[in-house]
């Protein structure tokens, strides 16, 4: 890197030979600076080229893996809805339809499609193309229709996670048998299947109506979506007016002074805290001390507004120092105190920079997961919750919970849950971006 | 009744507070037409009754909330009897207590439902249940006490908003102080935990033993290997993919900083630059899926094809991915400090004949180095306490080794791993992770410390 200085030896040594001006000794060295700032700006090229590979990787890596979840693999049964089987005393009274046998149901029906079956292996293998979640469709179906009960209809009921994965190509035909998921007499039988067309992907709604399950084929993200609705709903409603209020106390009123320079440094030292640090503080505090329930959207609230804060407080105190002065100045020259000031005619004005820093913190927040992890919001909860004190999880927990999850079905839910994670962060951002493009003024 | 019913109706009495506040400052006026006789505005008035209605009323609730579950757990605890609480242990009686719990509230238990649980259970429900009916009258009733007082001194000489800016003053100042509350919450609540740990397991070990291995036995008669505290190589570990990180972003990141805001065309940075950024609005789990199922399987196999050993969950793989996530933080801060050199020394290095990219090197390089180095402090902060990249993509076994290829933990893998799914508080396992989470947040703030104290330095240079 060192090239010999420029200017020091121009001149002075000339004893033996002519004496050698500096501008020869710069042309001579000029070549090779100019290679080498080519080099320079050639490796400055390549680290942003290879920023924005890494960028475009990553989404396409998520959507290839992600988007097949969209669509579902169906498999079109007749069922014969038998009133003897479903309701034998035949008052169609819910509690008989809800306990009726619908597994059964839906393997009858499988059997009457492949009546040259007999074999108990190969029923078994029949009945395995169908999701268990069939049968609670079906139940569902009979609950909201009584009617249904004794006539027999064609539903689109769905496929196992087997059938699911072979359709949409991961699992590799051509492999050895030992080595397959689904066995060449299942094989046959969906190819008959598909032959008939029986077998189609259709729209996956259940994707986002559903809660979590066990079952890749039946899970969905509806209960992570309304635990992280419920979480981020409480976390804006403590952290703005917390936010603000500090912000306005610590940039309009505070002397200068000790305290304030204490908790100036603390904030700017919370904003880079790990925030696995305040999982810890939102178990050992909240739920420890206080007895707040663990698991709950309340308690995932707490902590990510100690989170988010910072960010918030930063953000609005710079909205604030953007207000000139003058505008204070005239409120406070025509009698109106400082509150009136602050809240009648200088917050109006900064309010846009703080929405701006107030989203940004939300998406932050939307995105969190460590910290939850360690308030038990990791639990496995099919249901979708209800209220702020329901045992709940978020979206981003349910992505890492079906990331760890070993089934081949589950890789793609977890990406096209990924999908709508990014979705509602770059909508989040978007509309701080407009937020700032439309009122942030320039005095 | 739920606790949200109580707030919405909270809510409403303070509606009605201001309204009737205001209408009784017109009244005690004489009437709209008088109200210059007032002191202040009525809608001050309205404010001073909604504020005495609404504040002790919330500072209520939250104290009883706070409390009323360790209250009536104590009380529930108090009431069994004695032959059943006799040779507990600690653990034996909470486990006990949970269960009284989770059959009051219909959940599964974790063994039978002895009669005593089920007195205590129903004991437990009770007590709730008087517990919610006291916080509903003592909440409705101090609420209307309150607005009863606000009004009680409404007359036209009160300086009622003197008085609403000074309560509000207060409220904003008592909401500054909730930064100091939760740096002083993490400290207290890490530190005490911490000093319970190092009372069973000697800090020298911790912090010099070679060998982690956290399972102990759950309870005293339970076969189950001693566990050994040696957190050294969970220190490794996680400097190992921190350095991993770091060699992939402080020069990816640097290069690109100083392309983008000494080389690039307008246009090009205009969309480069928040293109770049997005990295850093990407979820950290996202990274961790990226890490697991795309970047370990592809090392892997190019690790096979050159006949190298790589572990499934290799740190080479969790270092890369979080040193893509650094990437923005180290760009962005080092645009910062690059920004922030004077035009005037880029002139005079250009007078003299330079090139740019020696005008970079021999100049601006050096002039912004105190705010790089800050920035790249930062970086490493961030790695440091990175939690979720590592958690999904590094390994479980602590492994003293120096390998990239190899699978190690980090300090943030253990914390997880020790505090999900355990609820048992007082065993060895856990408080290791909050010793563990200690030496996190210190080696964390040490570093912010130092790279505010520069990057502050830095900007009074130039300013």
């Amino acid at each position: 890197m060192s090239s010999p200085s420029i200017v020091s030896n121009g001149g002075a040594s000339g004893s033996a030979q002519a004496p050698r001006r500096t501008i020869d000794v710069v042309n001579a060295s000029l070549k090779r600076r100019h290679a080498q700032e080519r080099r320079f700006r050639f490796l400055g090229a390549i680290a942003v080229l290879l920023g924005l590979l890494f960028v475009a990787i990553l989404f396409i890596d998520i959507v290839v893996k992600g988007h097949t979840a969209f669509r579902q693999t169906y498999i079109h049964v007749p069922v014969d809805f038998d009133a003897v089987t479903l309701d034998p005393t035949g008052e169609r009274d819910p509690q008989t339809l809800a306990n009726a046998d619908y597994a059964g149901l839906i393997k009858a029906s499988m059997r009457k499609l492949f009546p040259d079956i007999t074999d108990r292996r190969e029923l078994r293998e029949l009945y395995a193309l169908v999701s268990v979640g069939a049968a609670q469709e079906l139940q569902r179906m009979v609950l909201a229709h009584p009617s249904v009960v004794g006539t027999t209809r064609d539903i689109w009921v769905l496929a196992g996670a087997d059938v699911d994965m072979l359709m949409k190509g991961h699992i590799d035909r051509d492999l050895p048998e030992s080595d397959r998921r689904i066995k060449d007499s299942s094989l046959a039988l969906l190819d008959r299947m598909i032959a008939d067309g029986r077998i189609e992907k259709r729209l996956n709604w259940g994707f986002l109506t559903n809660g979590t399950s066990r079952e890749p084929e039946m899970a969905g993200i509806a209960g992570a979506l309304m635990g992280s609705f419920y979480t981020l709903t409480l976390t804006l409603l403590f952290s703005f007016p917390i936010g603000v209020g500090a912000a306005l106390y610590l940039e309009e009123f505070a002397a200068k002074n000790r305290w304030t320079d204490l908790i100036e440094v603390n904030i700017n030292n919370l904003a880079a805290v790990p925030s696995i640090v305040f999982g810890l503080l939102g178990l050992a505090v909240f739920i420890n001390v206080f007895g707040v329930p663990r698991s709950t959207p309340l308690v995932g609230a707490l902590v990510l507004t100690l989170m988010t804060l910072p960010t918030i407080i930063i953000a609005s105190r710079a909205a604030l120092k953007s207000v000139p002065p003058s505008i204070r100045e005239a409120a406070l020259g025509v009698g109106a105190s400082p509150l009136q000031t602050q809240f009648h005619h200088v917050l109006p004005l900064a309010m846009p920079g703080m929405m701006t820093g107030t989203i940004i913190g939300m998406a932050q927040a939307l995105g969190e997961t460590a910290p939850l992890l360690m308030i038990g919001m990791i639990a496995f909860i099919v249901d979708v919750p209800s209220g702020f004190t329901d045992a709940a999880t978020v979206l981003p927990v349910q992505i890492f919970l079906w990331a760890d999850s070993p089934e081949r079905g589950f890789v793609e839910r977890t990406s096209a849950a990924i999908m709508v994670l990014l979705g509602f962060l770059i909508l989040m951002n978007l509309v701080a971006i407009i937020l700032r493009r439309r009122f942030e003024r320039r005095w | 009744m739920h606790s949200t019913t109580l707030l919405l109706i909270l809510l409403a009495l303070v509606a009605l507070a201001y309204h009737i506040g205001r209408k009784r400052a017109v009244a005690t006026a004489g009437g709209a037409g008088r109200i210059n006789t007032l002191h202040s505005l009525p809608a001050y008035y309205g404010f001073y009754a909604a504020l005495w209605a609404a504040v002790p009323a919330l500072l209520l609730l939250m104290l009883w909330s706070g409390i009323q579950d360790s209250v009536v757990t104590a009380l529930v605890k108090s009431q069994l009897p004695t032959e059943t609480v006799e040779g507990l242990s600690q653990g034996q009686l909470s486990l006990l207590l949970s269960d009284v719990k989770n059959l009051a509230q219909g959940n599964m238990l974790s063994g039978e439902a002895t009669p005593e649980i089920q007195a205590a259970a129903a004991h437990y429900t009770r007590l709730k249940q008087l517990a919610n009916y006291a916080l509903w009258l003592l909440v409705l009733g101090v609420a209307l006490g309150g607005m009863a007082l606000a009004l009680r001194q409404t007359k036209p000489e009160m300086r009622a908003r003197n008085r609403v800016e000074s309560i509000v003053l207060g409220i904003m100042i008592v909401f500054s102080s909730i930064a100091i509350l939760t740096t002083l919450g993490i400290v207290l609540s890490v530190l005490f935990e911490s000093l319970l740990f190092f009372q069973k397991i000697s800090a020298l070990e911790f912090f010099f033993g070679t060998q982690w291995s956290p399972q102990t036995a759950m309870r005293a008669d339970q076969v189950a290997a001693e566990g050994s505290f040696g957190a050294v190589p969970l220190f490794t570990g996680t400097l190992l993919v921190s350095a991993i990180a770091m060699l992939v972003a402080v020069p990816i990141g640097l290069m690109s900083a100083i392309y983008l805001s000494e080389y690039a065309p307008r246009h090009v940075r205009s969309w480069a630059k928040p293109v770049l950024e997005v990295l850093a609005g990407i979820p950290t789990v996202v990274y961790g899926f990226f890490a697991a199922l795309t970047v370990a399987p592809a090392i892997r196999g190019w690790g096979e094809a050159l006949g190298l050993a790589v572990a499934s969950e290799s740190a080479l793989a969790a270092g890369l991915v979080m040193g893509i996530m650094i990437i923005p933080f180290v760009s962005s801060l080092s645009d910062d400090v690059i920004n922030a050199v004077p035009q005037a020394m880029r002139d005079g290095s250009y007078a003299l004949g330079a090139t740019q990219s020696e005008t970079v090197r021999r100049v601006i390089i050096p002039a912004a180095l105190p705010g790089i180095v800050g920035g790249i402090l930062l970086a490493v902060s961030r790695a440091i306490g990175e939690t979720m990249i590592v958690v999904m993509a590094a390994g479980l076994t602590a492994n003293l080794t120096a390998n990239p290829l190899d699978s190690v933990t980090t300090v943030t893998v253990q914390i997880v791993t020790l505090l999900t799914g355990d609820q048992e508080f007082d065993s060895a396992k856990t408080l290791a992770a909050f010793a563990l989470g200690l030496t996190l947040f210190l080696v964390t703030l040490t570093l912010n410390v130092i790279a505010l104290h520069i990057v502050r330095k830095y900007r009074e240079q130039y300013e």
